[in-house]
């Protein structure tokens, strides 16, 4: 019960940040506000039991990638008259489609028989059970350290990647 | 599992009164008359120093950039160091790979001068 | 060596290549970075044969990979992969060898460049070999991050950091259509594992055959985005004219054949079951991309954007051996795959040596006269343009010829017809080249004096030239080879569907 009373009232949060984050015409104000629609996801994937990505979604996008967000906009310089040309009618075309895309899926997904087990996916109950063995994150670590392992490994490989081409295209002096 | 989130959903309910308790007390009780001076934004109490729109120096980006890849090394290793007895040695072996090719990125910037203000 | 992939360690064994490779591209790095004085032009050649060592060293572990067996990995251990490794490999050492004097003469030789090649090579090969989407992924973007800076690493000229930021943003849209079909993939069908899939799929469990086919059309875009296919190329020209040359010659070749293993695997293979839907849109795309891009190669007077749209319609050619998608078919494609990484790079190491100082000569009044002045770079650039034409005598004709054979095997008759029409048209454009090289006299006696082509790009030029005429007049053992690579690859899917197509 209020859980689902959370549920509306971070959902009606999220939209709210959300609408605010495409009206507004600074960018820096829009980025402030995809934060709250960040925060606001983080409670809601908590509330369904996704404790880790609710924590991952704070640290990762509220945190690193809002600061990105910003230094982009700020090393841009986009003066005061910005976005004029996204709102021209393709663009409004264009969203709209990804929009009943987007809707077509979600429909598609509510009325599938979510009983069926399809492929591997073993559904809600197993990944609960699994929740229930290892706990919320164990669940994750477990994959990601045993059958995942080497896919962790290029991981790592394409953050050095990342480390080396950042100091190469954006220092100074090298 | 959801009921110990409590705390933290009381703890964001009382953050946000206590926000809007001060705004609002200080809206209602407090004189507002402004003035340029008072309405300038504070910078150390120094006059302001040109525009907010100035462009920024690539320089904060590659600080930035650093600080993504490590925070996503974080994210990566949380989830071990929670269940690290649980995966044994094997995850452990695991974990000191990732970790090892982490450290050669940050001996490399280390090296480079990547971390300096220069 | 016979591998399960039950625990972690076979896939220490597995992925030796890799590994070898990783650890030295991190050796060269942190050796790059400790060198005292590492500022000095001089001790830099030294990084460039360690690189090339550090590719030679894969390639070893590659050889020793033909004794190990192994299934249900997440990695492939088969023969296409050894085939397309082997290829890979041989593209980023002709890369290396023909960056060596580049790099100097754009004032731009710096560690950092070989170790990124390298471990956009290690993103190649994980690419190539992936068994598993997810892996794939993370391949394709080990590959694609270390190209994308490479593009940009002239930082002293513009158009470098212009055409990085093309591909970057055009390469990251095509990455994340690429994850949005994993993800609907996983959802329609709950694997991500390629031999599952096609399990699933070819049983007709899914679910969600909506969910699942708009997955594999993402997955389309995602890999038509990668190999510059029509109407997905229009990153090409700008990416490949504007980065370094022996970049361009890198993305053309190695870049290139890496997303087309990866097609070849993930479409011809795990998607086998829904052949009869896909083909129709890659009919397309071969169709269009063939004439497409040859027409406006037609139109390009600068020698290095023509050789950026012959690759795109190189991309067409191979793209009808994946339409054909049988035995032949991908025999004829990694034959086709590794002639075009050797005239390729041929044709852009000679674009490299035609240039005085940091100046690069593309335009073809630039080539005029070169074949009496410069007779052997001529000579070999000739060779490498019929071979592109796909001229007898040359290994490009053989080429074309297999790829045409496994047309005609999946009966693919239109489109074999557009192939030889296309072909024709290309003709124009790559004889032009040759016509103006030895045709229309040079604007001085002089004016092709003094080219700069270092010893280690003569040689990575002569070995490109001669293993294309081999390849004419021997091909037997290399395509025995690329058969007998392929010989797994759709066994399994045989015994699923009971499906041959052609012999």
């Amino acid at each position: 019960m209020l859980t689902d009373i959370l549920f509306f009232f971070f959902a009606g949060i999220a939209i709210f940040c959300g609408i605010m984050v495409v009206t507004r015409r600074n960018p820096v104000a829009s980025a402030l506000w995809l934060i709250g629609t960040f925060f606001a996801l983080a409670a809601i994937y908590t509330l369904i039991g996704a404790f880790f990505i609710g924590v991952i979604q704070i640290l990762v996008y509220a945190g690193a990638i809002m600061v990105l967000f910003l230094f982009v906009i700020m090393l841009l310089n986009l003066g005061n008259d910005y976005q004029p040309d996204l709102r021209s009618r393709a663009w409004m075309i264009t969203a709209g489609g990804s929009g009943l895309v987007l809707l077509a899926i979600l429909g598609r997904v509510f009325a599938a028989d979510t009983t069926a087990p399809l492929g591997r996916l073993t559904g809600p109950e197993a990944v609960a059970t699994q929740v229930a063995e290892y706990g919320a994150v164990g669940a994750i670590a477990r994959p990601m350290y045993t059958d995942y392992m080497i896919v962790l490994q290029v991981t790592g490989l394409l953050l050095l990647v990342a480390v080396v081409g950042a100091v190469m295209l954006a220092k100074r002096r090298v | 599992m959801i009921e110990s989130y409590l705390p933290i959903l009381i703890l964001l309910a009382i953050s946000v009164v206590n926000a809007v308790v001060i705004l609002g007390l200080t809206y209602l009780v407090s004189p507002y008359r402004p003035t340029s001076v008072k309405s300038a934004p504070y910078e150390s109490g120094m006059p302001g120093l040109g525009g907010t729109r100035d462009r920024f120096s690539v320089k904060f980006y590659v600080v930035a950039i650093l600080f993504i890849v490590f925070d996503v090394e974080t994210v990566f290793l949380v989830p071990w160091a929670v269940a690290m007895r649980d995966l044994g040695w094997e995850g452990f072996a695991a974990a000191m790979i990732f970790i090892f090719i982490l450290t050669v990125g940050l001996i490399y910037e280390w090296k480079k001068g990547a971390l300096e203000w220069d | 060596m016979e591998l399960d992939f039950q625990t972690s360690v076979d896939y220490f064994w597995a992925l030796l290549p890799e590994i070898v490779l990783s650890l030295w591209a991190m050796g060269v790095l942190l050796a790059d970075v400790f060198q005292k004085g590492s500022r000095s032009e001089a001790s830099r050649p030294a990084i460039a044969w360690l690189a090339l060592a550090g590719i030679a060293a894969a390639a070893v572990a590659n050889v020793w990979l033909m004794t190990v067996t192994g299934t249900g990995g997440m990695i492939a251990v088969d023969g296409f992969r050894i085939f397309a490794n082997f290829i890979l490999l041989l593209a980023a050492a002709l890369a290396i060898l023909v960056s060596m004097g580049y790099l100097d003469r754009h004032a731009m030789n710096r560690g950092e460049f070989y170790v990124l090649l390298m471990f956009a090579v290690v993103g190649m090969m994980i690419l190539a070999s992936a068994q598993d989407l997810i892996l794939l992924f993370v391949g394709l973007e080990l590959m694609s991050v270390a190209i994308y800076v490479l593009v940009g690493f002239n930082r002293r000229d513009p158009r470098s950091g212009e055409a990085a930021l093309k591909y970057f943003l055009l390469g990251a849209f095509a990455s994340a259509f690429l994850l949005y079909g994993i993800a609907l993939v996983f959802g329609a069908t709950g694997t991500t594992d390629l031999a599952l899939l096609a399990e699933t799929i070819g049983t007709g469990v899914q679910d969600a055959p909506l969910l699942l086919m708009m997955g594999v059309g993402l997955l389309a875009v995602g890999f038509a985005f990668k190999v510059a296919a029509m109407p997905f190329h229009v990153w090409t020209p700008d990416a490949y004219d504007g980065a370094p040359t022996p970049i361009t010659a890198l993305m053309a070749t190695g870049v290139k054949a890496a997303a087309f293993a990866a097609l070849l695997r993930v479409f011809a293979v795990s998607f086998g079951g829904l052949h009869e839907t896909w083909v129709v849109a890659f009919w397309w795309l071969a169709a269009l991309t063939m004439i497409g891009a040859n027409l406006v190669a037609l139109t390009q007077g600068s020698v290095k954007r023509m050789l950026a749209y012959s690759s795109i319609a190189h991309a067409g050619y191979v793209l009808v051996a994946v339409v054909a998608a049988n035995a032949v078919g991908a025999a004829a494609f990694l034959f086709y795959l590794l002639v075009y990484t050797l005239m390729t790079a041929g044709a852009f190491g000679i674009v490299i040596a035609n240039a005085r100082g940091d100046r690069e000569r593309v335009s073809l009044e630039d080539y005029a006269g070169l074949g009496w002045q410069q007779p052997v770079m001529a000579a070999a650039f000739a060779i490498f343009l019929l071979s592109l034409a796909g001229f007898p005598l040359t290994g490009g004709f053989i080429g074309k010829l297999y790829i045409l054979r496994a047309a005609l095997a999946a009966d693919q008759v239109p489109l074999a017809v557009i192939l030889v029409m296309a072909s024709l048209i290309s003709y124009f454009y790559y004889l032009r080249v040759v016509i103006v090289m030895y045709m229309r006299p040079a604007p001085a006696a002089d004016t092709h004096a003094g080219l700069t082509a270092s010893r280690p790009l003569q040689v990575a030029v002569g070995v490109a030239a001669i293993g294309v005429i081999l390849l004419f007049f021997a091909p037997a053992m290399v395509l025995d080879a690329a058969q007998g690579s392929v010989a797994g690859l759709f066994i399994a899917q045989e015994a699923l569907f009971g499906l041959s197509r052609g012999p």
